[in-house]
This record gives C-alpha cells, structure tokens and sequence, in this order.
C-alpha cells in the first residue's frame, strides 16, 4: 500500500535514505542540502538505520572518504549544494574514473559569484563533465522515486558509475507538498542489497584503486568509462521499467506533457516544469498547440530521443537555469541544438536563460515565451540569442 | 575479460583493461620497468665494497637485492638512477656512469 503523506525535498530524500540504509555518508553542511545530513545523523541517532555518518571538514573530504568508503566494499553516499560540490571538484571525477557507484544527493543551487543561496542549475551543469550520471527532478515525488532507482543504476554491473541526484534548491528542497511513499519492504527488496564483487576489503584479493596511467593507457581507461556511460541508457529505463511495476509511476529519460501534437514547446529541467504545465494547460484551453518536454536525465545525454520527441514542433525554447558566459546560451541549449542538427530536426530554437539565483518564473513568464515562440514561428519576430527573462532591462 | 597486470601491454585494447585501471593482484609494482627513468647509472667497485650492506636501506626504490648476506649487482630494471647510494657508501665504492 502506498503511504500518503507530505514533505519536503530533503524529507523525501532523507525517506529514501532510511529505506535503503546505505552502509556510509560522509557529508558536510551547505545550504540548502544541509538538512539531509542533518536528517540522516537524527535517524542514526534514534537507531533507526545503522549508516556510519562520517562528519568530514570538508566537502573535498565528504567525496575522498566516499571514493575511500565506495572502493572499500560499502554502499556509499554523500550530500551537498553549491559550493560545496564545488569544492569536490578535484575528487568527484576520481569517483567516476575509479567505477565507483557513489551516489550524491544534490540540491541545486548556483555557484558564487555574487554570493547567493538560492536555485539554479549552475553546479550541477558545470559538473556535467565530470563522469557521474545525472537525473533530475520536477518536485519532491520525483526526487524520492529517482533516489531509490539510484543505486540500481549506479551498481549495474553495465555501469559502476555514480549518479547525482538532483533537485531544485529550496522550490523543491523546503517547499512541502503532498507525496506518495512506498513501503520500506517492496523498496528493500527493489533496491537489493550490495554485494561488489572486487573491494579493498575482500579477504585474499589484494587490490589498488586509482593507478597512475601513463599516456600509454590513461586513453584506454576514459574510452571504458564513456561506454559505461553510454551502456546506461538502457540500465536507466530497465530500472525505471521495474520501479514502475513497484510504484506505478513511469519514468524515463524525459517527460513529455501535452507534447505529442504541439507546435511549440518549452524544454527545461526542474521545479520550472511544474509552472511550464500551468501555462501550457491555460494556452491549450484558448487553442494553442503548447507542450513540454522536461529533461529528467542529463547525463547521459540521450539528445537522439530528445531531437525525435520533438521533431512536429515549429518553435522550441529550450531554457537554462544556467548562464555558461559561451556567449552561446547555456548547457542544455547548447547540448539539444547539437541534438537536433545530428537528427535533421529542424524547429526553430530559442535558447533561454531564466530564473538564476532562485529568480521567479511564473505563468505569465512561460505563456510570453510561448507567445514568443509563436511569433518565430510565424516569421513575425527574431531573436537575439540567447534571451534571458524576468530580467529588469 | 579483463586481463592479468603480466598480460598487460602497450597493444592491450581498451575492453581488455579493468574498470577504471583496478588492480586486483599484490605487487604488480615489479612489472613495471621504472629503470627506463634513469638518466645515470650506479656502478659498484666490488675492490672497495666491504659489505657493510648501509647502501641497502639507503636505497629508496629497494634496488639493491641483499642474498645470504651480501649484496649483489644493482636491479636496473626498479633503479631510477638517484645517486643516494654514493652518498651513503662509506668506502666510496659506488659511482655514477652518464646514461642507462
């Protein structure tokens, strides 16, 4: 039976925590990831799950102790924002180069400067390199859900890669909305438990983790890890396949909402999908052919399924919650566009860069972008690229 | 299949190698032919070596095999031609030659 109740983001995530009871987190505080560490240190001090919480100095610590703890044989996981993933830096490709299926909890928030708190896309983004897989959530559902196929993709013998698990700061991490949870037994036995077949504690295998590689091999080893990556596309829907019959939620690389017949479509991640189906519900009523495709996995980036998904559509903004300073746009409008030449789909595009810093975006906001888009598509207006909106110009 | 550190070399494809370069076997350190670094070489002057085996422990990469004993010739393949065994070599009995 499925428990009906209401959290937040990181109450959601600290509940996926407590069913899996991975085996260690180290972690440091940052907003606004800090009450998920803060969540999880209570449960371990009630005696309700037995994780060892490792309280680290630092970030670049959390990820070196989890690269420790992951190679040693252990269910690992970590949390952080911002900054604090920034700090990681160094050791969050060594985690993904090292095959290890760590997976980090991460609430996003932008990167400093100018100092601020609050959502945008920019740490995460700018770790879109790095080697981790990357899923990303609309509201709190989705980030519980995403959380518990996590480990199943991560530890896929196909894959052994991290996976970052991404949510909005603050919109989704503190707001708190109604939720589905699942019982702590079916996801027990979904999850599975860990049973790695080479770790550093294995008794009479003596093993190395992170070699230097001269030139004559370093080659080798990313070509390995870019297949991994690759190879994960299919593990992510199988396991999404699976946790649908557990949950009867259905899950992809993408969601497509009202976008089968549209004409003009917004493509965005995040909390920013939940008004985009308000605007476009609206729009769909007075007649406009509006849809959304909202990217729930980035990394990989399956750019083949979305260019297909919206090949009928005349005019697509596709919006960043990420300023890159290309001079080009930002991430995903830069990653899509390619997308979409390599498939000969050939709609308009807009790339848009909205809400930085936690800056609103209301209805209003995504209806004059379709409205926009309307006019691209009739010839009656260009675009400079790449626009931002709510900007005070 | 992801071959054994001895099966590994310069032609091995990149779906041969383990994931992410792991290794799980001991020592494998004695594979690698880290005396192609050497730029000078070490020689021992067996007249003036007395065994006093101080250059054993001396030596950082442990190149200098000890058999009932005595020391013996130099391991060039481990041998990264440092020099820190002329200076702990009371007799003077080790020198440096240019090249390998």
């Amino acid at each position: 039976m499925a428990i009906r109740t209401r959290m937040s983001g990181n109450e959601a995530i600290a509940e996926a925590i407590r069913q899996i009871d991975p085996d260690v987190m180290p972690a440091f505080p940052i907003t606004p990831s800090t009450e998920i560490p803060q969540f999880v240190s209570t449960m371990i001090a009630n005696g309700v799950i037995d994780t060892e919480f490792i309280p680290v100095e630092s970030e670049h610590s959390a990820m070196s102790a989890a690269i420790g703890a992951s190679a040693a044989g252990a269910r690992t996981l970590t949390a952080t924002s911002s900054a604090g993933l920034a700090f990681m830096w160094e050791v969050v490709y060594v985690a993904a180069s090292s095959r290890l299926p760590i997976v980090m909890a991460l609430v996003n928030r932008g990167l400093t400067g100018p100092l601020n708190i609050n959502a945008e896309h920019s740490d995460s983004m700018g770790a879109r390199d790095s080697g981790w897989i990357q899923i990303y959530a609309e509201n709190n559902q989705e980030a519980y859900d995403n959380m518990l196929q996590a480990y199943r993709i991560a530890e896929h013998a196909d894959v052994h890669l991290p996976v970052m698990i991404c949510q909005d700061g603050f919109i989704t991490s503190h707001a708190v909305e109604n939720i589905s949870l699942l019982e702590d037994e079916p996801v027990r036995r979904f999850v599975g438990e860990y049973h790695p077949e080479h770790y550093l504690l294995k008794q009479g295998e003596p093993m190395a983790v992170g070699p230097y590689a001269v030139s004559n091999y370093c080659m080798e080893a990313k070509k390995a890890q870019a297949e991994a990556m690759i190879r994960a596309k299919k593990v992510i829907l199988e396991v999404a396949g699976e946790f649908e019959k557990l949950s009867g939620r259905s899950y992809g690389y993408y969601e497509a909402y009202r976008l089968e017949d549209a004409e003009y479509a917004v493509v965005a991640i995040g909390s920013v999908c939940g008004t985009a189906k308000d605007a476009i519900d609206q729009l769909r009523e007075q007649g406009v052919k509006a849809g959304l495709l909202k990217i729930r996995v980035f990394r990989p980036f399956p750019g083949e399924e979305f260019a297909e998904a919206l090949r009928g559509c005349r005019a697509v903004a596709i919006m960043d919650r990420c300023e890159s300073y290309s001079a080009q746009g930002g991430p995903l409008g830069a990653e899509l566009t390619a997308a979409m030449y390599r498939a000969k789909v050939q709609a308009e595009t807009v790339n848009i860069v909205y809400g930085l810093s936690g800056r609103d975006v209301t209805v209003g906001d995504i209806r004059q972008v379709f409205a926009d888009l309307q006019s691209l598509a009739a010839g009656e207006k260009t675009f400079e690229q790449y626009p931002y909106i709510g900007l005070r110009e | 299949m992801a071959l054994k550190a001895a099966e590994i070399n310069e032609n091995t494809r990149w779906q041969d190698l383990t994931e992410g370069l792991k290794i799980f076997e001991p020592a494998t350190s004695r594979l690698f032919n880290t005396g192609e670094w050497r730029t000078q070489t070490p020689v021992v002057d067996w007249e003036k070596c007395r065994q006093c085996l101080l250059c054993v422990p001396y030596c950082p990469d442990s190149s200098i095999p000890v058999a009932d004993g005595k020391r013996a010739e130099f391991d060039l393949m481990h041998c990264k031609g440092c020099g820190i065994c002329v200076k702990a070599c009371p007799f003077g009995a080790i020198t440096m030659k240019e090249g390998k």
